[in-house]
């Protein structure tokens, strides 16, 4: 018996509608998150996110219309991101069906939001969110915001290790530099995190072929995140469990 | 009539149309009469053990346990739904729980916690629970767990750094640690076993 690699695609979403862009750029079309949801959902998907990528106040009913639809016809876990700033935003989007959260922007200024999350939801509801990219910081890897453009000043390393003692039960992991490059993880950022971190990570940013899955697992992923390789069909979820469980990887068929 | 009941723990949506896929009539309630008296009565739980506790004792939650146990109606509970049945946990700190399982919730010893994905279950010969879905995998997120079989029950057991029990079948009370209504169609499976037997 072993616990299952998993495999995770993200829906960014603005606007009710699914977006994909290269590094948060240039915006298009992808499609309705639900029906979407439900395609991954057959294909093997073993879990969804979701990132409102928009995260302004007045989508926050759109948002949780969306969730509650998609948690009515899809039975695997639902992480919803963007737009976190209170634990009263948890409680909504767990309410209307969603699993998890995934907290980003709102931790990094406030970081004491992690705690009153975990307090009230436990750890395991909540996802540390960290856009990283390569820095002359003491790791190496920094924090940045507003979708990789401003550094936030901080280590990427610290900044896991904090959200651990804080309270998180998980990590997801972009690499700010690979995102939407289609060249593979960031395979030493990976490696680095993994050190650190006595919860599971999910990494994000980078996926285009095949052998990419595995080699982010090897260097530590316990879940792999990807978007726009799926969205546009250049790779399906049930090719990427093939090509894991050829290599030796648990899988869930 | 199946009824889930709410004392604000746990993704009570999803649990509702998960077995409404099953059930023609599922109800989310804390009236004490339709939980009494429903034909099943789930007891979901997300989060920590005795924040879980004190909402369920704030709906009468224990009332309504003991009464379906005294009636020997079926009950099934779901992650810390599935714990708080148990005598106590040790989360965070000791905790006393429902006591309609024998037996305590513990720390699982593992390297990487939360246990969060989906993993194998053994199933004993004879589970009616996993008829069908015995070689199926299903989707965990927690970090405690019971270690010890309860007595007199069919015990289903999970590995992840040491063995702890990752479902039970007892007569009228079933409980799964993992979460069956996130388990994609095998846990559809397994809920559709259990409203069968109702």
């Amino acid at each position: 018996m072993t616990l299952a690699k998993r495999i995770i695609p993200c829906l960014d979403v603005a606007g009710g509608r699914v977006v994909k862009g290269v590094n948060f750029k240039d915006l298009v079309d992808a499609g309705d998150p639900v029906e979407l949801a439900k395609k991954y959902g057959l294909e093997g998907a073993d879990e969804l996110t979701f990132l409102d990528i928009s995260a302004s106040v007045e989508e926050r009913a759109t948002t949780l219309d969306m969730v509650r639809k998609t948690a009515e016809q899809v039975f695997i876990p639902l992480t919803v991101g963007g737009g976190i700033r209170s634990a009263e935003n948890v409680n909504e989007l767990l309410r209307a069906g969603a699993d998890k959260v995934s907290i980003n922007t709102a931790a990094i200024a406030r970081p004491q939001l992690i705690n009153e999350i975990s307090d009230r939801f436990g750890n395991q509801v909540l996802v540390l969110s960290v856009d990283a990219r390569r820095a002359d910081t003491k790791s190496g890897f920094e924090v940045t915001t507003h979708g990789g453009h401003q550094s936030a000043g901080i280590d990427a390393l610290a900044w896991i290790e904090e959200g651990i003692s804080r309270g998180v039960g998980e990590i997801l992991l972009n690499s700010m530099d690979a995102d939407g490059t289609k060249a593979g993880f960031d395979i030493e950022m990976l490696r680095a995190a993994r050190a650190v971190s006595s919860v599971p990570i999910i990494a994000s940013g980078g996926a285009g072929k095949l052998s990419d899955f595995g080699d982010a697992i090897s260097a530590g992923a316990d879940a792999v995140l990807a978007a726009s390789v799926f969205h546009f069909g250049d790779l399906t979820i049930s090719d990427v469990k093939k090509e894991l469980a050829k290599a030796g990887f648990p899988i869930r068929a | 009539m199946i009824a889930i009941l709410d004392y604000g723990s746990g993704n009570l949506r999803s649990a509702q149309r998960a077995f409404e896929l099953a059930h023609s009539q599922v109800v989310v309630t804390n009236d004490p009469k339709i939980c009494e008296e429903a034909q099943g009565l789930v007891v979901p739980g997300v989060g920590a053990f005795a924040a879980c506790m004190d909402q369920l004792i704030g709906v009468g939650g224990r009332e309504i346990i003991a009464a379906r146990v005294a009636k020997e109606r079926p009950i099934f509970g779901i992650c810390v739904g599935m714990q708080v049945l148990f005598d106590s946990s040790n989360e965070k700190k000791n905790c006393d729980g429902v006591g309609v399982l024998q037996g305590e919730v513990d720390l699982i010893n593992a390297p990487l916690l939360p246990h969060m994905g989906w993993n194998n279950v053994s199933a004993p010969s004879g589970s009616k629970l996993f008829q069908g879905v015995e070689d199926e995998m299903f989707y965990f997120v927690h970090s405690y767990a019971a270690k010890t079989k309860v007595p007199n029950a069919l015990n289903t057991t999970c590995e992840y750094g040491e063995e702890f029990i990752a479902a039970v079948e007892r007569d009228y009370v079933v409980a799964t640690q993992f979460h069956p209504e996130k388990s994609g169609d095998a846990g559809a499976k397994l809920i559709s076993n259990w409203v069968a037997s109702l």
